[in-house]
């Protein structure tokens, strides 16, 4: 039996018809085409599929679509604003906080919710903040770099 | 790593909620971050999946002078955040990483009921209780309720009292009384994995700052948290002359701790008294702090 849905993506509303199981995950990718989250572990290990709910960070992959029926979702396609790339986007372009790139969606959708929730974490704060989120390229130095240099970036913005 | 076919409920109330569990067999859905994997990796397939997470009158966080009571959809980080327990708190910060602390919920860790999780300890810790309701049509219309005491709720491994037709919708953790202090420590593999081993303790001092009374609830070291009263083992001294190692000794023998390929039943046992008197004399020194 099939469900329907509307998702307020990035700001536009949705609607899809979607089975009970369908995952977040995989309805932002495959139904609604929108394939910046990335799907790692499905499990909720790895965050490669955090988007934001209500603006708080949750893993798309541990959640049902039809679950979130009427909520707004915000995926990193729609972190950039009208201006090009959002301070969080800029400091990791900036601060080599990617290499191969699959885990950066999820980065950048948790250090986005992070930094609005404490705009100048410690770094003990940015490693809890990102413990989730597994990257296996940079060894982190360069993405914990990234969210101090992002926290510099929003405040200069303000 | 896609969920097995299921038939989905979305009920809007309470009542609704009861009436579907009443006639079909099924998992309830909360926050889903224990579920949803079991789900992905096909280790679970309900037949039926109750979704409660439309029904707003279950996310609450209560507080009264007696104790918290916490709602079967409140989340981890709204608790962590509210406050309303120093033990809870200590715990949450605990439970797996910030981002799924935004959607799992206290509740819904209590009925899952896995050994090593920290919440069901402390609940058995606090001796707490959780509140079960049914559907009521057979009996009129309100729904029958029961609270279960911390000591019965949780029965085996990811095992709970919680019946078929039931459903928990709120958990109750007791205030501490003065002179009380908390700590929960554990040691996992990775941050935010489920602990090897973990205790949580809580110390009360008399009037004269003698240990008055003092228990911990240990996970990963039995099929459900196994709480210890050390009180005696504390023998009325003030928390600076305890002897501890006699006090974690008590603890190690009433686990009975497994091996996996994580760690050794042996190495379990060691670390469940080690982190017993870490957590009794933290506990105890923020006692006489309070």
């Amino acid at each position: 039996m099939e469900h329907e849905i509307t998702l307020v993506v990035n700001g536009d509303a949705r609607r899809v018809r979607v089975p009970g199981r369908r995952l977040l995950s995989d309805c932002l990718r495959h139904d609604l085409g929108l394939t910046g989250t990335h799907v790692g572990c499905e499990h909720g290990v790895c965050g490669c599929c955090t988007v934001l709910l209500d603006g708080l960070p949750v893993r798309s992959c541990l959640t049902f679509a039809v679950t979130v029926d009427g909520h707004e979702i915000t995926t990193v396609e729609g972190l950039a604003g009208p201006d090009g790339l959002s301070p969080v986007q800029r400091a990791f372009a900036e601060c080599h906080g990617l290499q191969c790139g699959f885990c950066t969606p999820g980065f950048l959708c948790t250090v986005t919710a992070l930094l609005r929730d404490n705009p100048a974490p410690t770094d003990d704060e940015v490693r809890e903040g990102i413990s989730g989120n597994l990257c296996r390229c940079t060894g982190y130095q360069n993405i914990t770099k990234a969210v101090h240099r992002a926290a510099e970036l929003l405040a200069e913005e303000t | 790593m896609k969920p097995p076919p299921f038939e989905y409920h979305a009920p809007r109330d309470l009542g609704e909620a009861l009436r579907i569990l009443a006639g079909v067999r099924g998992k309830v859905l909360a926050g889903g971050q224990s579920l949803i994997p079991l789900l992905n990796m096909r280790l679970m397939a309900p037949e039926h999946l109750i979704d409660i997470n439309r029904i707003e009158s279950l996310a609450t966080i209560e507080t009264t002078p007696r104790g918290v009571t916490v709602g079967a959809l409140a989340r981890h980080s709204e608790v962590e955040h509210s406050g309303a327990h120093p033990l809870l708190g200590q715990a949450l910060r605990l439970v797996a990483h910030p981002v799924i602390r935004n959607r799992g919920t206290v509740v819904g860790s209590l009925v899952h009921a896995d050994p090593a999780a920290e919440l069901p300890a402390v609940l058995a810790v606090l001796n707490g209780s959780v509140r079960l309701a049914r559907d009521g049509a057979a009996a009129g219309d309100a729904p029958l309720v029961r609270d279960v005491g911390a000591a019965e709720f949780f029965t085996g491994p990811l095992e709970s009292a919680v019946r078929p037709d039931e459903l928990a919708v709120s958990a109750f953790f007791p205030a501490l009384p003065a002179r009380t202090g908390t700590a929960f420590r554990e040691v996992a593999r990775r941050h935010g994995d489920y602990a090897l081993a973990g205790v949580c303790a809580v110390v009360t001092l008399d009037d004269d700052l003698r240990v008055g009374s003092a228990r911990v609830a240990c996970v990963g070291v039995g099929p459900v948290p196994i709480t210890v009263d050390v009180t005696s083992e504390c023998d009325g001294r003030p928390a600076a002359t305890v002897d501890w190692a006699a006090v974690t000794r008590a603890v190690r023998e009433a686990t009975e701790p497994e091996g996996d390929i994580h760690a050794t039943a042996a190495y379990r046992l060691r670390l469940v008294g080690v982190l017993a008197g870490q957590a009794l004399s933290e506990a105890a020194r923020e006692a006489a702090a309070d």
